[in-house]
């Protein structure tokens, strides 16, 4: 049998807008019945992020990181016209109206097709990110699971 | 044409037609025929370059009142 095709991306941004392209061509990617990873690092990581506060022991400088970080995809910035928060509200405004998926929707959308979510561990280990503060079915990994996998993708994308 | 499993994409928004039609064809046994309807203006692009890509066959396609018609063959 011919062997799966790989996408690979590196997620290092927290806005919105980008995330929404990086979980986009992971779904298509998917589709394309590709063997998809999204390896989030620094602040790519608050996509990941769970909503809802969990409890953890961590020092305070990584608990200030925490509160000034956004809690969860549908908390992110725009990376343009932001404005105050009213960006995000106007994207997710003409979302709805295109008959578009927001970003939770997309994230879904791609854990139920077989996207591999893996988490930068240096960088939660920087921003005093804990493995229980993040989505549940997503693996920790370093700078070589990235390469293994994308030593042999087909497509290898830094968002 | 005959078909075996109609998918309806109408509305929605890139990725969710390619999405969808994927997983269709999953359900389907290699040489079934499935029927995609879209209203996406990117998806006569979208569909072509899938299905080369993913070795199906494109038997047709059609447009009519704004809504694309993909009749695609699972290899």
């Amino acid at each position: 049998m011919e062997q799966k095709k790989k996408t690979t991306i590196v997620l290092f941004s927290g806005d919105y807008d980008k995330a929404m392209a990086a979980f986009i061509i992971a779904g298509g990617a998917a589709a394309y019945d590709h063997d998809v990873t999204i390896f989030a690092t620094f602040w790519g990581l608050n996509t990941l992020r769970k909503e809802e506060a969990v409890r953890t022991s961590k020092g305070l400088l990584e608990k200030m990181f925490g509160w000034m970080m956004p809690r969860g995809a549908n908390k992110l910035g725009l990376s343009r016209m932001q404005m105050l928060g009213m960006g995000p509200k106007m994207i997710k405004h003409v979302i709805k109206k295109h008959n578009a998926m927001t970003l939770p929707q997309l994230i879904e959308l791609s854990q139920d097709m077989g996207v591999k979510l893996v988490a930068c561990t240096m960088t939660m280990d920087l921003l005093g990110l804990q493995k229980e503060e993040l989505m549940d079915g997503i693996e920790l990994g370093g700078v070589a699971a990235y390469l293994g996998d994308a030593s042999d993708g087909n497509v290898n994308l830094f968002i | 044409m005959n078909t075996d499993l109609v998918v309806d994409t109408k509305g929605l928004a890139c990725p969710m037609p390619i999405v969808k039609a994927k997983k269709a064809l999953d359900s389907l046994q290699s040489g079934q025929v499935m029927e995609v309807l879209s209203t996406d203006k990117g998806s006569v692009n979208d569909f072509q370059a899938w299905v080369k890509q993913t070795k199906h066959e494109l038997v047709k396609h059609e447009e009519e009142q704004g809504v694309y018609k993909f009749y695609v063959r699972k290899a």
